[in-house]
């Protein structure tokens, strides 16, 4: 919501600095006076808990590559050093390895809020797409990040991983063997994988400026989904009510983080990892962490060939489709109602969506066979449809509620409803 | 009702509630800051592998007369010469010299427990206390120093047969580890 700036200048410095380089200025317009919707609910405090795994993984990550050595012979035991000789490297290494999880959950339910509230229709296809960008390099990091400590998990998730570029046809091979620099994943890709570990992260906090750019243009979408008319009635600064309540929230998503990083940090990783990789043995049963299952899920559904494109390629369209597909979603929507709260046929579609990528996190834990390749299958099968036919369908033959005609209206009617419980609750005031 | 509302506005200059819940916060922010920050610096200071060779012993009878070793300590060269006994005179005749950096010859070799050294061998660390070069001790090629001990090639610092500044950009003589002799000649370092 760029409007005219209200930032006035205060002591003649202030003014001097102004006319020069309007920081002060903007930081004032996007981080202080920046008009926010009055009715954001919980869930959209997800974006500023999100910019603080950022911060978390990028402090924690520099000092981890203080003591890490990124070499086959070295990067066991280097890791094993960090947790036992590093002053509070055990700390730092947890809130890393934990805060990678972390910034997952947080990213998963930002994602589901967006496609609950219809944040990603117009005027916000930039923002969502934006968004989209940022969750495939998380994913693409977090992967290069679980092959650094190189246990068994490390060597042959890069290994299954890497493979799957080798299923591109024709080129494929060739572009396997220049990822990996050599023959198999090696000395030579576990340096690059460590180069481009550090590099992304921060490729993503400047996509993260562009996010929060095109957030800020048109402002913030709110759970009605009704756009804002009035600013003065129907914004607030976002200075002190959102920084507060946002900081509230991301006091609670720490404690939860923390209960992780003191009392299981080990919880949400895999044994096998602190297992030294040995390229001649591979574990039983290969499984990514658990924030990339339910891809992981869709890669290994694709069983069989499809006309010309076999199975081993197909999974691989299906999974970097489950993505991509994203893009597209702002023009897939065929409605013109935003939130799924007046939606309630999308909404229940909504939630099945929730629930079968749930389930899909399931299927990647479990190994390939019956009954597992099958609900696979159907639940990849949905995943596609939701965006594919439900969304687009949706929009022409559902009947919608009636949202309200403003924010002011809704803000209105909700506290008419609460004065009314009261009022019947206790009659005598 | 309007106790409420007086205890939240407060009184004109009365610290309020209000006032008391942002002190508060505030304290647990800047003390929840603080605690975060330490591991976050403490962790670049030396790892317990590091520190667990902070100490060392040698057996200084392995250094012949006139000549001198170096043995690594906490990452750095140590210089273990075994002077001559014209060195030894040479040292104590200088201890009236005009010195930048006063010491007699037998402060040069006295023990960390303040126990008499023995005066034969000078433990010292070889880094040159102006920037930290190494200096070329009598016996080595390129000694080009005028006092019979050691010469800092990088800016030309003189040490003399007691390891002592006399000529040269270099403020200190060169550094005395903390060490005591065990038994015999085993020397504990560090």
């Amino acid at each position: 919501m760029s409007g005219p700036s209200s930032y006035v200048p205060k002591s003649d410095l202030e003014k001097w600095l102004d006319t020069r380089l309007p920081i002060v200025r903007f930081m004032n317009d996007t981080m202080v006076d920046f008009p926010t919707p009055k009715n954001l609910n919980y869930w959209y405090t997800f974006g500023g808990i999100l910019a603080v795994c950022l911060a978390s993984q990028i402090i924690t990550g520099i000092i981890l590559a203080m003591h890490y050595v990124p070499h086959v012979d070295m990067a066991f035991n280097s890791v094993e050093r960090i947790m036992r000789d590093v002053n509070y490297g055990w700390l730092i290494r947890f809130m890393h390895s934990n805060g990678a999880s972390m910034f997952f959950l947080a990213v998963y339910i930002h994602i589901f809020r967006g496609l609950y509230y219809g944040s990603y229709k117009a005027p916000r296809e930039i923002l969502w797409g934006l968004g989209v960008i940022i969750f495939l390099l998380m994913i693409i990091t977090a992967f290069m990040g679980y092959v650094l400590p190189w246990g068994q998990m490390s060597l042959w998730g890069a290994t299954v991983i890497t493979n799957i570029v080798g299923a591109v046809p024709f080129v494929g091979d060739s572009i396997k063997t220049w990822l990996l620099g050599g023959f198999a994943v090696d000395n030579a890709t576990l340096n690059r994988f460590f180069s481009l570990h550090y590099l992304l992260p921060f490729v993503i906090a400047g996509v993260v400026v562009l996010h929060i750019w095109a957030l800020h243009v048109p402002g913030n979408n709110n759970p009605t989904g009704v756009e804002v008319q009035d600013v003065k009635k129907e914004t607030l600064p976002f200075h002190p009510y959102y920084t507060v309540k946002d900081a509230f929230a991301i006091c609670v998503f720490l404690l939860i983080f923390a209960g992780f990083v003191f009392f299981g940090p080990n919880t949400l990783g895999h044994p096998d990892n602190y297992i030294p990789a040995n390229n001649q043995v591979t574990p039983a049963h290969i499984v990514p962490e658990w924030y990339l299952l339910p891809f992981y899920a869709i890669l290994r559904a694709i069983t069989f060939d499809v006309l010309i494109i076999d199975a081993k390629f197909g999974g691989v369209i299906a999974m970097g489709g489950a993505i991509l597909i994203l893009f597209a979603l702002p023009w897939l929507d065929s409605s013109k109602i935003k939130s799924m709260r007046y939606r309630p046929v999308a909404r229940m579609w909504w939630f099945a969506f929730v629930l079968n990528f749930l389930m899909l996190a399931v299927c990647g834990a479990m190994p390939a066979e019956p009954p597992w390749t099958a609900i696979s299958l159907i639940c990849t099968i949905y995943y596609f449809a939701y965006f594919l036919v439900v969304l687009p369908v949706l929009g022409v033959i559902e009947k919608p509620q009636t949202p309200p005609a403003s924010i002011a209206d809704s803000i209105l009617q909700s506290h008419k409803k609460s004065a009314g419980v009261s009022a019947a609750a206790v009659p005598a005031e | 009702m309007s106790a409420t509302n007086h205890e939240v506005a407060g009184e004109a200059g009365e610290p309020t509630r209000r006032d008391m819940i942002h002190v508060a916060t505030g304290a647990v922010a800047a003390g929840g800051a603080a605690m975060l920050a330490w591991p976050l610096i403490n962790q670049m200071n030396p790892a317990a592998d590091t520190r667990a060779l902070a100490s060392i012993e040698f057996d200084v009878a392995k250094v012949a007369e006139g000549s001198q070793t170096k043995v690594m300590w906490r990452g750095k060269p140590l210089i273990i010469r075994h002077r001559t006994a014209e060195e030894i005179a040479q040292g104590k005749k200088d201890d009236g010299a005009d010195l930048k950096d006063p010491q007699t010859d037998e402060q040069r070799t006295m023990q960390s427990n303040e126990q008499p050294g023995k005066p034969e061998y000078l433990i010292m660390e070889a880094n040159c206390t102006h920037l930290g070069c190494i200096p070329v001790g009598v016996a080595e090629p390129g000694y080009i120093g005028e006092y019979g001990g050691w010469f800092c090639p990088c800016h030309g610092s003189h040490y003399d047969t007691a390891g002592r500044i006399r000529k040269g950009p270099a403020p200190k003589n060169l550094y005395i580890p903390p060490y005591v002799y065990t038994g015999g000649t085993v020397v504990k370092i560090g």
